[in-house]
């Protein structure tokens, strides 16, 4: 371990941070310019040109609008709360490979921040952790609302890990690895983890949906039955964070997807357009490719959003445990039966 | 009980089916009719800079009118304000002096005319009342504004232009 391994990773992790917030920042944005298009309107476009400081001008308000905390509101944790939903939103990109290695100056750079051998556990708990946030919230506020919001959004979160967790077994049967870098490597080209697992790819997309709290799962945050859901009592920037903590999950479970089933940075024809440029360009319209893929699956969310009505609390959880799971475990099964008779 | 009309309809709901219980088919029915909006025209405009066409029986904002020297019309009859349901027209009249024929028509003129425009209701009975043809509610749609006494508006918003010379 040397000066430029610190340099390097410190570079690359706030370029990451830089990169997820302004994500995010713009998914507010490019959320209510889908909606508006989806629906035959022209959407925000006042604050700069198509409305492109829109966020600025969210976040500016955001700022500026009055702080409460409720009298009775358990204080210290109000403000963990939303500290925590945006912590755990922000490191979960830390295990991602953000394409192949770079060489500068002779000296080898992963674009990853750390490849940890069980980089699929890591996400996996990161992203569970992610409902702590909400649920601090929820309880600290001393409203049933949010009480209820925060139940509903534990329970939910429970139910969706158990599918999701059982789709990446089926995954995990097929790469022999924890490891998201060589599950991407694995991914050449063509190879994507989607031709293999389709059905488990629709658990796992289905359960990101719920595990992000977004339509038609976000049942936390259904304002005809609970005000605001677990932020009914937020005001200010906290709010201002559990909604951007939001944008940041979408993002993290775009990249998560890309990576685990869509191939990461490979693409097709990667091996000649290599052999037409130099190393380092490569890497980097792999990274750009990777992005582009992000990018769709975040539009994949908000056109699903603005399509689908939310799910009734009794639905969503009939789905979770008597559609997913199930077939999550059917899912596994045949895999490992196809396995074993290739291997025969 | 039985029906007297015969009109009642007993709706049968009937379990839903496997792929309606698999959400998929009409989750993909649903998805295509939305992206099938996405490059459609929107139905809104941007509106302070485009404006819709408006009707031909449009009552907008009120102007003073004037004749064809370019004299007011008004003569203060306040027949307008009396035909007001909502009371919106006030006005204070005045005689025409000696050297002022060439600014009013009539020997009595509104010396004073002030619309509050968050009572009027753009009925048009004012319009209608009118005997001499000043007051037609032809202009556009009343701008917002942020204090309640902008909204009075007096000679100065709504009398015509005058004429000008040269044409």
């Amino acid at each position: 371990m040397d000066q430029y391994f610190i340099i390097e990773k410190f570079v690359l992790i706030t370029i990451l941070f830089a990169i997820s917030l302004l994500i995010a920042m713009y998914s507010t944005y490019a959320e209510r310019k889908v909606a508006a298009f989806l629906q035959d309107r022209l959407g925000p476009n006042r604050a700069g040109i198509f409305g492109i400081l829109q966020p600025l001008a969210d976040g500016v308000k955001m700022f500026m609008k009055e702080e409460i905390i409720p009298a009775n509101a358990n204080k210290w944790l109000f403000m963990v709360g939303p500290g925590l939903a945006m912590l755990c939103a922000c490191i979960g990109t830390a295990v991602i490979p953000w394409g192949q290695d770079l060489n500068i100056g002779g000296r080898i750079v992963p674009l990853q921040v750390t490849d940890i051998n069980v980089g699929v556990l890591y996400i996996f708990g990161v992203v569970s952790l992610g409902v702590y946030g909400v649920m601090i919230g929820g309880w600290a506020s001393n409203n049933k609302y949010s009480l209820l919001s925060a139940i509903r959004a534990a329970s939910q979160n429970i139910s969706y890990e158990v599918a999701m967790g059982l789709s990446i077994i089926a995954l995990l049967l097929v790469t022999n690895t924890l490891s998201l870098r060589e599950i991407v490597a694995q991914q050449q080209g063509w190879h994507w983890n989607v031709l293999y697992q389709p059905l488990g790819f629709i658990i796992f997309m289905v359960c990101s949906f719920a595990e992000t709290n977004r339509a038609p799962f976000d049942l936390p945050e259904c304002e005809t039955e609970l005000i605001g859901g677990y932020h009914t009592e937020y005001s200010s920037m906290k709010l201002g964070f559990y909604l951007f903590a939001e944008y940041i999950n979408m993002f993290v479970s775009s990249t998560v997807m890309a990576t685990l089933y869509f191939g990461g940075y490979n693409y097709p024809g990667m091996v000649w357009v290599a052999g037409q440029v130099s190393p380092n360009a490569a890497a980097l319209i792999g990274t750009g490719i990777f992005f582009l893929k992000i990018f769709t699956f975040i539009f994949f969310f908000m056109w699903v959003r603005w399509t689908i009505p939310r799910f009734r609390y009794d639905q969503l959880m009939n789905l979770g445990w008597k559609g997913l799971i199930p077939l999550a475990i059917i899912n596994i099964i045949i895999t490992g039966i196809f396995i074993a008779v290739r291997n025969f | 009980m039985e029906s007297l009309s015969n009109k009642k309809k007993v709706l049968e709901q009937k379990p839903l089916n496997l792929a309606e219980r698999m959400y998929l088919p009409t989750i993909v029915k649903g998805l295509s009719t939305t992206i099938s909006h996405f490059l459609k025209k929107p139905a809104t405009i941007k509106y302070p800079e485009q404006v819709r066409e408006f009707s031909i029986n449009w009552r907008g904002m009120h102007s003073l009118k004037r004749d064809e020297e370019g004299r007011e019309r008004c003569t203060a009859c306040g027949l307008c304000a009396l035909s007001c349901p909502a009371e919106a027209i006030t006005m204070i009249a005045a005689e025409r002096k000696a050297d002022e024929k060439h600014l009013y028509r009539e020997e009595k003129y509104a010396a004073v005319y002030e619309i509050n425009m968050l009572r009027c209701i753009f009925c048009g009975l004012c319009e209608e009342a009118c005997p001499k043809e000043a007051i037609y509610l032809d202009g556009p749609i009343v701008p917002s504004d942020y204090l309640r006494k902008d909204f009075i508006y007096g000679k100065d918003k709504l009398v015509e232009a005058p004429l000008t010379n040269d044409l």
